[in-house]
């Protein structure tokens, strides 16, 4: 099997390798999640209902208010968090929210990369050079 | 990033370990956005709520709050957004206790690096409101779509732990809305209809920023027949922000940079009245039942809270429902020597101060009060707390009293 890769812009945080969790829906810690129970909890939202704890979440762009940019850390304290985040295009609170809490984010791929991940593939990530190494198809 | 003299000094610890960890922060973000160099800001607006901070935020600002006073006390003036507890009015919506503590330890944490609680959304309202191409570091989406669009300063959104780095350093790492490139219009809109109400202006806000792909798609707005005031404009950037993560927009002849762009040639989409009925479609259940009916997000402004106070003088809140509403301190202080606070108080109503619903851990205090259905003119509100358990109903001001007072929706 070829190594698929996907390169976006250079991102934050530590090189991760988990399962991939995608939707084509957008993302904030506030608007979305019930953090006590580690899920999606918007009725609206594609993954409503499903866990993102540990997962790489993979999703198109990074919506609404500012608190994310504090969730996202203490999420990670009490270990009700996702590995990392793969968006379209973060925004600032994502970014500094990742940058504070040292959870990985690469965004700006020159693809949708909602579409070319799936949920279920094992990705490996490397921030450093904003690469994506999708490692095995585990749906298949 | 290129860094001056005064920012090697910085991160060489030379002003201490906050300070340094603080431009290391800035550094990472300022990697990730490409940013060539900082930029001095002239004040901080930080939100930093006890929900979102989490036990790890507080122990967080109490280890910066050790060090020496010269090494923690911030550079620049620095203000709060609203906080998660009125402490004169928790018990009256079942607030924990526990909540309460929490904001006590990170108020006493802020007091100490020289933060000013102001604890308001509608700081350009009431305080030191920005003036154009002034740059700062605003950390609420709502007054940074204010400050940038409506006043023409620059500022991107900046999260609790940027905004607490720029409050630190003086400074932000220069991308994003701090460019004048990153300010020009890609998107434009055609308003074929009059907003009439606050929820009007926030649905406008809503429509416009669901049509926004990222925070890099900047909208310019044509066609508005009358000219809004600061309330309605602020829920009209609170709403596109909310439902857009959009920092900034322009409408032609009204915002100060708005005469940049009359050459552009983008078609811009229309929004018309039945847009407006089909997006108040989306927060109208089928049946009338009602729990709670909440104004904020925004803070009320003293007119609004005026506004309010008339239509409720002489009513009362029926027994079944709750009645919130949520303003800044200052302008509590105006509401209750003006006899606004005691119209709506009389009424059966709640006044929170230096809160906002939303942030108050909104899920606990309505499981605590049986609330589910809420009922709002802020679009913003109606957006968020959907993934917080609530059926939220979007309507006018007047449609809310009316619904409060007769314990139903009323349409």
């Amino acid at each position: 099997m070829n190594k698929r890769i996907f390169k976006g812009h250079i991102g934050i945080g530590d090189a991760v390798q988990g399962e991939a969790l995608v939707a084509n829906d957008n993302f904030s810690a506030r608007y979305d999640l019930d953090r006590n129970k580690g899920i999606f909890s918007r009725k609206s939202h594609k993954l409503f209902n499903q866990s993102y704890v540990n997962k790489i979440l993979v999703l198109n762009v990074a919506k609404g208010g500012v608190a994310s940019a504090w969730m996202l850390k203490s999420m990670i304290d009490i270990n009700i968090a996702p590995k990392a985040l793969l968006l379209n295009f973060a925004n600032p609170i994502i970014a500094q929210g990742a940058a504070y809490a040292n959870l990985t984010l690469i965004d700006r791929f020159k693809v949708d990369i909602t579409s070319v991940i799936q949920s279920g593939y094992i990705l490996k990530l490397i921030p450093e050079n904003g690469c994506i190494e999708v490692l095995n198809d585990k749906s298949k | 990033m290129k860094l001056n003299e005064l920012e090697k000094e910085i991160e060489s610890g030379k002003f201490g370990e906050p300070r340094r960890l603080a431009l290391e922060h800035q550094k990472k973000v300022g990697r990730f956005f490409d940013a060539e160099k900082l930029i001095e800001v002239s004040q901080v607006h930080i939100m930093a709520d006890a929900e979102a901070l989490g036990y790890s935020g507080i122990e967080f600002l109490e280890n910066l709050s050790n060090y020496d006073k010269n090494e923690r006390e911030v550079w620049v003036p620095t203000i709060t957004d609203p906080r998660g507890a009125d402490f004169k009015a928790y018990e009256n919506i079942k607030q924990s206790k526990s909540f309460v503590d929490m904001e006590k330890r990170a108020i006493k944490a802020f007091k100490s690096l020289g933060v000013m609680m102001t604890d308001t959304c509608i700081n350009y309202q009431v305080f030191m409101p920005p003036v154009l191409r002034e740059h700062l570091a605003f950390g609420d989406t709502g007054s940074s779509i204010y400050a940038n669009s409506v006043l023409g300063a620059r500022t991107n959104f900046e999260g609790g732990p940027s905004a607490l780095a720029s409050s630190l350093t003086g400074r932000t790492p220069m991308y994003g809305l701090h460019l004048e490139k990153n300010r020009v219009p890609n998107k434009a809109f055609l308003i074929k209809c009059d907003p009439k109400d606050f929820s009007d202006w926030g649905a406008l806000g809503a429509i416009i920023g669901k049509q926004m792909n990222s925070y890099w798609d900047i909208p310019i707005i044509y066609g508005l027949n009358i000219k809004p005031t600061s309330d309605e404009l602020k829920h009209f950037g609170a709403a596109m922000a909310s439902f857009g993560s959009t920092p900034l927009f322009h409408i032609d002849g009204i915002t100060p940079e708005s005469y940049l762009f009359k050459n552009l040639k983008i078609k811009p989409e229309p929004i018309t009245k039945l847009d407006l009925n089909l997006f108040y479609k989306n927060f109208h259940p089928n049946d009338d039942r009602l729990d709670v009916v909440v104004f904020a997000a925004p803070q009320l402004s003293l007119d609004e809270m005026r506004i309010l106070s008339e239509m409720l003088d002489g009513r009362k809140i029926h027994p079944n429902i709750s009645l919130i509403v949520c303003t800044a301190p200052s302008v509590k202080v105006l509401c209750d020597t003006n006899d606004i606070s005691q119209r709506i108080e009389n009424s059966g109503g709640i006044i929170l101060e230096g809160v906002c619903f939303y942030n108050m851990h909104a899920r606990e205090i309505g499981e605590a009060n049986g609330w589910k259905r809420l009922m709002s003119n802020s679009a913003k509100i109606s957006n968020i707390l959907g993934g917080y358990g609530y059926e939220t109903i979007l309507s006018t001001m007047e449609k809310c009293v009316d619904s409060a007072c007769q314990g139903k929706i009323v349409r």
